[in-house]
C-alpha cells in the first residue's frame, strides 16, 4: 500500500474525527450533566452554518462570518434553553425526545422560510482555498489543515477549561452527582445555561466550518448528529475526554474503511463481490465498532466516575 | 398539505358529482419536502407556468392540478396516489421525480386505467418487459445520458476513467448506462454511500490512482459536496471531472465556481434554439426569477401532451384510447424540439454535452457544446410487448 495515500487517508480520519468532537462535545455535557436528550443538537450546527455563509454572501469578510455563526449559536442555544429546555429538565426521556424532536421541524422550517429549498452558496475564504505540500507530492487542501488546527486547538481549551477551572470542576461533578451539587448550594440553574450555550456554541462552529465543504441546506444537521450519538456513546456520557478519543476513532475507522476495505476485500475475492461488499461493509464499520465497545465497556471507553 | 387534501375534498362532497365531468384533474407527485424539495419546486412552477398559458384549460376543459408529496418515500408515495385515484378520482397522474416511487406507483395507477405520464424517473423495468398502454415519459429512460457521456468520451478517445456513484439501485444502472457505450479503460468502479457528504477519503483515493479523468453520478446534496471538495483538493486543473444529474440548475446556485468547466450530459438545456423553449425559459425566468432545470423542462412538457391528448378527443375524457393515441403521435411543441416516441412509449430524442461556464450575469449555467446522439433509443424497448 502506498505510504502517502496511507498518511492523506489518516488526515482525513483525523479531519473529520475533530469535527465530530465538536458536535459530540457539547452533546456529552448536555447528556451527562443535566440528563437530557438533545435532538435539536444539530440545529446549532445548521444554524451556524446558515449565519455564516449568508454573512459571507453579504459582506465577503470571512472574519465577519466566523462572528456571525459562532454569535448565531450562542444567542440560538441561550434563546432555546431559556424558552424550552428549562421546561424540560424534570420531564422523563420520551417528553425530551418529542420536543427536541419538534425543534429539529422548527428550525428545519424556519431556515427553509427565510433562505428557500436552493442550498445555500458557501465557499472557502480565498486565503484557504488553495493547498499544503505536507510532503512532496502530497498535497493537502489548506481548508481542512485549518480544521484540524481549530479543532485540536478548542479540544486543548476545553480540557483545560473542564480539568483545570473552577467552572471545569463544576461541570465535572454535575457529571458525577447532579443533586449533590445543588444540595452542596451551586446554583444549577445558571451552570445548566452555561453549560447549554457552551455546547451549542461548539456546534455551531462545526457548522461553520462545515459550511464551505458540505452542503448548507435545511435538515444538515441531521446527518452529523447520528454520528454524534455514536461518538458519546463510544466515549462515555458526560466524558470530554472520551468524547475526543472517540470522535477520533470513529473519524479513523470511518476513512479508513471507506478507503482501504474494498481494495482490501479484493484480494480475497472476486472484484465484482468486493464493489458490493466493501461500500455495505464500509457503511458498517463504526456501528459494529460501537458494538464492540458497548460489549466488553458497556459504560464507554472513558465514563465519568460516579458514586 | 394533508389538511389541504381534507378541505379539498370536503369542498368536493359538497359540490357533488355535477361539476366532476366538467374539470379535467391531473395527480402531481413530486417530492415538496426536504431537501430534494428544492427539485419539486422546480417541477410545480412549471406545470403551473404550463396551465396558466394555456388559460387554466387544458384541450379546452377546464383544469385542476392536485400536487402530492412524496417526501422521497416509495410507501408515501403510492399512499399520495390511491388517494388521488380514490378519493380525487384524477384523470391523469404525472410527476414523479424517483424511480423507486414510480416503480411502487405503477400497479395501481396503471391498473386502474389511469395515464400515467413519468416527468423525470424512467426505470428499465417500464422502459422493457413492465410497459404498458398507458405509460408515457415526457424525460428519458435511466440509462441513456450515462450512455451520452460514455459515447462522448468513447468519441474523444478519453480513457482511463475513475467511475463513481451511490451504491442503490439508480447509481447502478448509470454506471451500467455508461459502460454500454464508454469502450475505454475503467480505472475503478467505486460506489459510495447513499447520501454521503464527505468525499474527501474518495478524494486521496482518486489523487493517488492517477486517472485521465473521473465520471460521476452524485445527484442533490452529494453533488454539491463532491463538486466543492473535488475543486478544493486541487484536483480538478489535473483530471476533468464528468458528470451525470450533478451540475444542473438545482445545485449550480450553491456549487458556483468550484463546478466551472466541468462536462454534463442531457436530453435538454434552458439554451436549446427551438421556438417553444425560448418562450419557456424567458417566460419561466420572468415568472420565478430563476433557470429552469430539466426537471422544470420534463414537467411543462407533461402537462402540453396532457393538453394534446385531451383536445384530439375535444375533451371527452372517456376515450382513453383516443387519448393513448394522440399522445403517441407527440403532437404538440416539445421545449426539447420534435421528437417521435418509441414503441415503450419513451422519446426518441438527442442528447446533448455541455460544459458549465460563467453566464453574462454571474452565475453558473450549462452551455450546450454538441449533440452527442440524433434520435437516441433506449436500450430496452426491444423487451417491451405492449398488449393494446
Amino acid at each position: 500500500m502506498d505510504p502517502l495515500l496511507v498518511l492523506a487517508q489518516t488526515l482525513n480520519g483525523i479531519q473529520f474525527g475533530v469535527m465530530l468532537f465538536l458536535m459530540a462535545a457539547g452533546l456529552t455535557l448536555v447528556f451527562g450533566i443535566m440528563n437530557l436528550i438533545n435532538l435539536a443538537h444539530g440545529s446549532f450546527y445548521m444554524v451556524g452554518a446558515y449565519a455564516a455563509a449568508a454573512t459571507f454572501q453579504a459582506t465577503h469578510s470571512f472574519l465577519v462570518a466566523v462572528i456571525a455563526g459562532i454569535g448565531a449559536g450562542v444567542v440560538v442555544g441561550l434563546a432555546v434553553e431559556i424558552v424550552v429546555f428549562r421546561r424540560l429538565y424534570a420531564r422523563d426521556h420520551l417528553d425530551q425526545v418529542l420536543a427536541t424532536f419538534g425543534l429539529i421541524l422548527f428550525f428545519n422550517e424556519v431556515v427553509r422560510m427565510i433562505w428557500g429549498s436552493t442550498a445555500l452558496y458557501a465557499t472557502v475564504p480565498p486565503f484557504l482555498a488553495g493547498q499544503v505540500e505536507i510532503l512532496p507530492g502530497t498535497p493537502y487542501p489548506a481548508y481542512r489543515l485549518a480544521i484540524i488546527a481549530v479543532g485540536l486547538t478548542v479540544a486543548a481549551l476545553l480540557y483545560l477549561l473542564v480539568g483545570k477551572t473552577r467552572l471545569g470542576m463544576l461541570i465535572r461533578a454535575g457529571a458525577s452527582d447532579r443533586v449533590m451539587l445543588g444540595a452542596l448550594g451551586v446554583n444549577v440553574k445558571i451552570l445548566y445555561t452555561l453549560v447549554f450555550g457552551l455546547g451549542a456554541t461548539l456546534a455551531a462552529l462545526a457548522g461553520l466550518m462545515a459550511g464551505p465543504i458540505f452542503t448548507v441546506q435545511s435538515g444538515m444537521g441531521e446527518n452529523v448528529l447520528i454520528l454524534a450519538f455514536v461518538v458519546i456513546v463510544i466515549g462515555g456520557i458526560g466524558s470530554i475526554r472520551g468524547a475526543f478519543a472517540a470522535a477520533l476513532l470513529v473519524g479513523f475507522v470511518d476513512t479508513m474503511g471507506r478507503a482501504f476495505l474494498r481494495p482490501l476485500l479484493a484480494t480475497v475475492m472476486s472484484h465484482a463481490a468486493a464493489d458490493n461488499a466493501g461500500p455495505a461493509l464500509a457503511s458498517m464499520l463504526i456501528y459494529l465498532l460501537m458494538a464492540a465497545v458497548l460489549f466488553f465497556r458497556p459504560r464507554g471507553l472513558f465514563p465519568p466516575r460516579t458514586r | 398539505m394533508k389538511r389541504i387534501l381534507t378541505t379539498a375534498f370536503a369542498l368536493c362532497l359538497i359540490a357533488g358529482s355535477a361539476t366532476a365531468a366538467e374539470t379535467v384533474k391531473i395527480g402531481f407527485i413530486t417530492t415538496l419536502s426536504g431537501p430534494a424539495g428544492i427539485i419539486g419546486k422546480h417541477m410545480k412552477d412549471a406545470a403551473d407556468l404550463a396551465l396558466k398559458e394555456l388559460h387554466g384549460k387544458l384541450g379546452g376543459v377546464n383544469t385542476e392540478i392536485v400536487y402530492g408529496d412524496d417526501q422521497f418515500k416509495p410507501d408515501v408515495g403510492r399512499q399520495v396516489a390511491e388517494e388521488m385515484l380514490k378519493r380525487d378520482k384524477v384523470n391523469f397522474i404525472t410527476g414523479v421525480i424517483w424511480s423507486n416511487v414510480l416503480l411502487a406507483i405503477r400497479q395501481p395507477v396503471l391498473s386502474s386505467g389511469t395515464i400515467l405520464i413519468s416527468a423525470n424517473a424512467g426505470p428499465h423495468e417500464l422502459a422493457g418487459a413492465q410497459c404498458a398502454p398507458n405509460f408515457f415519459s415526457t424525460s428519458w429512460q435511466n440509462d441513456e445520458t450515462p450512455e451520452a457521456m460514455g459515447q462522448y468520451m468513447t468519441e474523444h478517445k478519453i480513457t482511463d476513467v475513475y467511475v463513481m456513484a451511490p451504491n442503490y439501485a439508480a447509481g447502478h444502472d448509470m454506471v451500467t448506462g455508461f459502460k454500454r457505450y464508454f469502450k475505454g479503460k475503467v480505472a475503478a468502479e467505486v460506489y459510495t454511500n447513499l447520501g454521503q457528504s464527505d468525499y474527501q477519503a474518495e478524494i486521496s483515493n482518486i489523487r493517488a490512482a492517477k486517472p485521465k479523468a473521473v465520471f460521476v453520478f452524485l445527484p442533490g446534496g452529494m453533488g454539491i459536496q463532491f463538486v466543492k471538495q473535488y475543486a478544493q483538493s486541487g484536483l480538478r486543473d489535473q483530471i476533468p471531472l464528468y458528470s451525470v444529474f450533478t451540475a444542473d440548475e438545482t445545485t449550480l446556485p450553491a456549487i458556483g465556481a468550484a463546478a466551472a468547466g466541468n462536462y454534463e450530459a442531457g436530453f435538454w438545456n434552458a439554451d436549446l434554439d427551438n421556438p417553444a423553449n425560448k418562450k419557456f425559459v424567458s417566460a419561466f425566468r420572468k415568472a420565478y426569477g430563476y433557470i429552469p432545470s430539466y426537471y422544470a423542462a420534463q414537467s411543462y412538457d407533461a402537462i402540453k401532451l396532457i393538453d394534446s391528448a385531451i383536445r384530439a378527443v375535444h375533451g371527452n375524457l372517456k376515450n382513453t384510447k383516443g387519448m393513448i393515441a394522440a399522445m403517441d403521435k407527440a403532437h404538440f411543441a416539445s421545449v426539447r424540439g420534435p421528437f417521435k416516441y418509441n414503441t415503450n412509449h419513451f422519446p426518441i430524442e438527442n442528447f446533448y454535452l455541455f460544459r458549465i461556464v460563467k453566464a453574462a450575469d454571474g452565475v453558473y449555467v450549462r452551455k450546450t457544446e454538441s449533440v452527442v446522439f440524433h434520435n437516441h433509443k433506449d436500450a430496452y424497448y426491444s423487451e417491451c410487448h405492449m398488449a393494446m
